[in-house]
């Protein structure tokens, strides 16, 4: 019942779309691309004697050394650790899995930046790219982790049963059956981890570990007018695109679906016999590094920090303000996902392709890039709505669409479009067949995705302090105010409250990933 | 996707409706201001303005050049009245785009004129005094440099550190420049690449210094008295050293205020600069954590912060401070 062989779904991917729902995709194509038009335009005052000279010196080199290692290093053993622990508890006999669960999931309710400021005023040692490495990892990690046990728990164990009596060993079993299963899930969860180590600044900025995106915000920081910053952006546009085509490769063409969700029957599992201890003692090691040290870190500042003024009024008003941001951006951005995704996972082909894959450009874009462009557009275009939230939820729906793509795909493309059909043959309309039969199905992603963009902007920072309606204060802003003024101490509430914060939607993506939300 | 339609834009409404109402309670008369300084100080300033002069003060928090980039963006649409900085190089990046309206000369009168640009758009309103910082276990005194264009020798490899990404550092060079002429810069410049460590922030390279990482650092003197204010966490094992003799490490950078001309209240805009430079407000600064020299002559801070008047700056016109050649140089040193 599982995995629908490669080619079946071969005359539906040329049914034709229609066409309200490409359109729809095509305005949200557009608005994603907004930044990368303000990049190019901006960047186009340069003349290119200029542009080269700027790019051609010791200092980009560096700067492109130190992205590039930290892509390759942190994706890959993100990739190794969430893929590894996500077999660990769902194909093995550890005891504790569903604690484990809980655990490894938990590193998401703690920003990059607060994670890095929690091991920088533990130890300097992490200004270093090892540093930058282990901070980003553990930040990282989970992006991969959650999307790759909920597609473990889908995939019917049948078929690695029937690879096993053939005569593999589990290992064998892993590297052939399971993983190229599984691989899609994977590579969303690693692309989305590329992408936010090509736009990460505050961890790798409190870490001391230049890189592009670090550079662009300097530019902002020391230069005026920014077709040199732009011109870093564009460099980063053109990793993402590298980015984005290397998945696409990786992910073949094949569909995958089954009937039936969340109702997959556990199978037998891997008994970890003598490396049990060995695989405890590291995943306390990992749950250690990625949760105890920033907590601890935190609540040392709370009890310590000589700056430790704490104002209830403005830490409620950050909460208020953070939570609000917060719900609306993951269900605007859910929203602007799902049409994308329909179009990319019912009626393939290019126009399909090219239309997913424009919005995850601005998410390879640091936040001050994407808001500029919206400041720039704004206010010739719509004067009225500059500096008011919608402006800002559209940035952070440009920003966080790849979050939301990626958790709507993984739940969409497990759906065979044959219900739909079905729903449609007893008579239900287009979109009645839908609401009633898919919806229901890709609930859970769905979910799964407002939690995941909602994690992101509670963490927002550089976009949130250009185009946030005046006097909006929020939990990051506050602390990085704080924080980047030697306040540790008074940083430290708005660190703990977002951490705090983060943790229902923390929750919810562990629930989900298990099929519990359905 | 039917029953999604409707229910998104209805709960964007329910969580959104408390933070509009919130944003929008303009009862009485209320300017906004781009706030570049640091944002704890205004947040004790405006209130005081507030009851003084039942003006409401929304303020907008950012860096220097952030702050001055996004003004030079909206243009006339900007809803900002009034703009302050930390350093003077990004008040002149808003002058040069024409932004600023002219401020009364009896209005800024209180200040000194040398810490006012000749074109009288904005003023200066507070000051911060170049010094460095050493590890008090680690460097004798004696051995400290008379100048800092002296940290650019060989002796001083490995030891140092300081932040050159931000308006903080850019003001410094700009003022080394000035005085030492573009090529003298550009060799200090290379030199200290050689020589120091790169933090981003002064606070982070008081920090590194206090801890023993780095032996002296390059910061402006507040940093390190805030801290000894707060209780000294990182200013118990370091102390301050200032040039003197006008070296441009005794270099004074100043914090600016004006009125941009899209200003749709422009007295009371005026007004909240008048009550930055008059004695109140210059008293409050000074009465404020934030420890910057204010530059009334009437106001003056309390020990220990070394007083004022004991400073012996170099002769820098705010004017001619040329912060695009500063950031031509450092990119070409390799800082950007």
């Amino acid at each position: 019942m599982t995995a629908v062989p490669a080619g079946t779904g071969g005359r539906r991917a040329h049914q034709r779309a229609p066409w309200p729902l490409v359109l729809i995709g095509l305005l949200v194509a557009a608005a994603s691309l907004v930044p990368l038009g303000y990049v190019l335009w901006t960047t186009s005052e340069l003349e290119p004697g200029q542009a080269s000279d700027f790019l051609v010196r010791p200092r980009v080199g560096e700067l492109l050394w130190n992205t590039v290692r930290l892509l390759l290093v942190g994706t890959a053993l993100s990739v190794a650790l969430g893929t590894a622990a996500a077999w660990v508890v769902e194909r093995t006999d550890l005891p504790g899995r569903g604690w484990w669960h809980g655990l490894l999931c938990a590193p998401l309710a703690v920003p990059a930046f607060v994670n890095g400021y929690g091991w920088v005023s533990t130890t300097h040692a992490v200004q270093s790219f090892g540093g930058a490495v282990l901070v980003v990892t553990l930040s990282y990690y989970p992006l991969v982790y959650l999307p790759t046990v909920a597609a473990l728990r889908r995939l019917d164990p049948s078929v690695e049963e029937v690879a096993q009596s053939l005569g593999h060993g589990a290992r064998g079993v892993f590297w052939r059956v399971t993983l190229p299963a599984i691989s899609p899930a994977v590579l969303g969860g690693a692309l989305l981890v590329g992408l936010h180590l090509l736009a990460e600044y505050g961890a790798l900025q409190l870490l001391n570990y230049p890189t592009l995106t670090t550079a662009i915000l300097q530019q902002y920081a020391t230069v005026f007018n920014g077709p040199q910053a732009t011109l870093l952006a564009l460099v980063l546009v053109g990793f993402c695109a590298v980015l984005l085509v290397l998945e696409l490769a990786l992910r073949g063409r094949r569909r995958r679906s089954r009937v039936g969700s969340g109702v997959s029957r556990t199978g037998e599992r891997v008994p970890l016999g003598r490396s049990r201890a060995a695989v405890v003692a590291g995943l306390s090691l990992l749950v250690a590094l990625a949760l105890v040290v920033p907590v601890a870190s935190l609540l040392r500042w709370l009890v310590r920090g000589t700056s430790t003024r704490l104002d209830v009024d403005s830490l409620l008003g950050a909460l208020g303000s953070t939570l609000a941001l917060a719900a609306a951006g993951g269900a605007l951005a859910t929203a602007l996902a799902v049409p994308v995704v329909w179009l990319a996972v019912r009626h393939r082909g290019p126009l399909a392709t090219l239309v997913e894959r424009s919005t995850y450009v601005a998410g390879s874009l640091p936040g001050i890039v994407v808001a500029l462009a919206l400041v720039t557009v704004s206010i010739r275009v719509l004067p009225a709505l500059y500096q008011t939230v919608v402006v800002l939820l559209a940035a952070y729906a440009v920003l966080f669409l790849p979050r939301a793509v990626v958790s709507v795909r993984a739940s969409l493309e497990l759906v065979p479009p044959g219900l739909d059909e079905v729903a449609r043959s007893l008579g239900c309309s287009g979109p009645a067949a839908a609401a009633r039969v898919t919806v229901p199905l890709v609930a859970p992603g769905l979910a799964a995705s407002v939690a995941l963009v909602s994690l992101a902007v509670s963490t927002e920072l550089t976009a949130t302090l250009l185009l946030a309606p005046i006097g909006t204060e929020t939990l990051s802003t506050r602390f990085w105010s704080d924080a980047s003024s030697v306040a540790y101490g008074a940083a430290a509430p708005y660190a703990l409250a977002l951490v705090l914060l983060s943790v229902p939607a923390t929750w919810l993506l562990g629930r989900v990933s298990l099929g519990g939300a359905s | 996707m039917i029953r999604r339609s409707r229910l998104a834009p209805a709960l964007a409404l329910a969580v959104l409706t408390p933070a509009l109402v919130s944003c929008s309670g303009d009862d009485g008369p209320s300017i906004t201001v781009y706030n570049a300084q640091h944002e704890q100080l205004l947040e004790e300033l405006a209130p005081q303005f507030t009851e003084e002069t039942g003006i409401e003060v929304e303020l907008r928090n950012g860096k220097d050049l952030e702050l001055s980039n996004q003004l030079v963006q909206e243009g006339d649409a900007s809803p900002a009245d009034v703009f302050l900085t930390e350093n003077s190089p990004a008040m002149s990046q808003v002058e040069e785009a024409g932004l600023f309206a002219p401020l009364p000369e009896d209005l800024v009168a209180p200040i000194p004129a040398q810490y006012r640009p000749a074109s009288g758009l904005w003023t200066g309103f507070v000051a911060r005094s170049t010094v460095l910082v050493y590890n008090t276990d680690l460097v004798d005194p004696d051995e400290l440099p008379s100048s800092i264009l002296d940290l650019a020798d060989p002796e001083w490899a490995g030891r140092l550190s300081f932040s050159p990404t931000g308006a903080d550092f850019q003001a410094i060079v700009a003022a080394v420049l000035e005085l030492e002429g573009e090529d003298a810069t550009r060799e200090w410049l290379e030199g200290i690449k050689a020589n120091g460590t790169v933090y981003d922030g002064n606070n982070v390279v008081l920090e590194a210094v206090d801890s023993g990482e780095s032996e002296v650092g390059i910061i402006y003197h507040y940093y390190w008295y805030r801290d000894l204010a707060e209780g000294g966490d990182v200013s118990d094992d370091s102390a301050l050293y200032f040039f003197g003799d006008e070296d441009p490490g005794a270099f004074v950078s100043v914090s600016g205020a004006g009125v941009l001309a899209s200003s749709d209240d422009a007295s009371d805009a005026e007004k909240f600069v008048q009550f930055l430079v008059d004695r109140t407000g210059q008293q409050a600064l000074a009465d404020s954590y934030a420890l910057e020299y204010p530059l009334n002559p009437d106001v003056r801070l309390d020990p220990p912060v070394k007083p004022f008047d004991e400073l012996q700056p170099p002769r820098v016109d705010v004017s001619d401070l040329d912060s695009r050649t500063v950031v031509d140089l450092m990119t070409e040193v390799g800082f950007l």
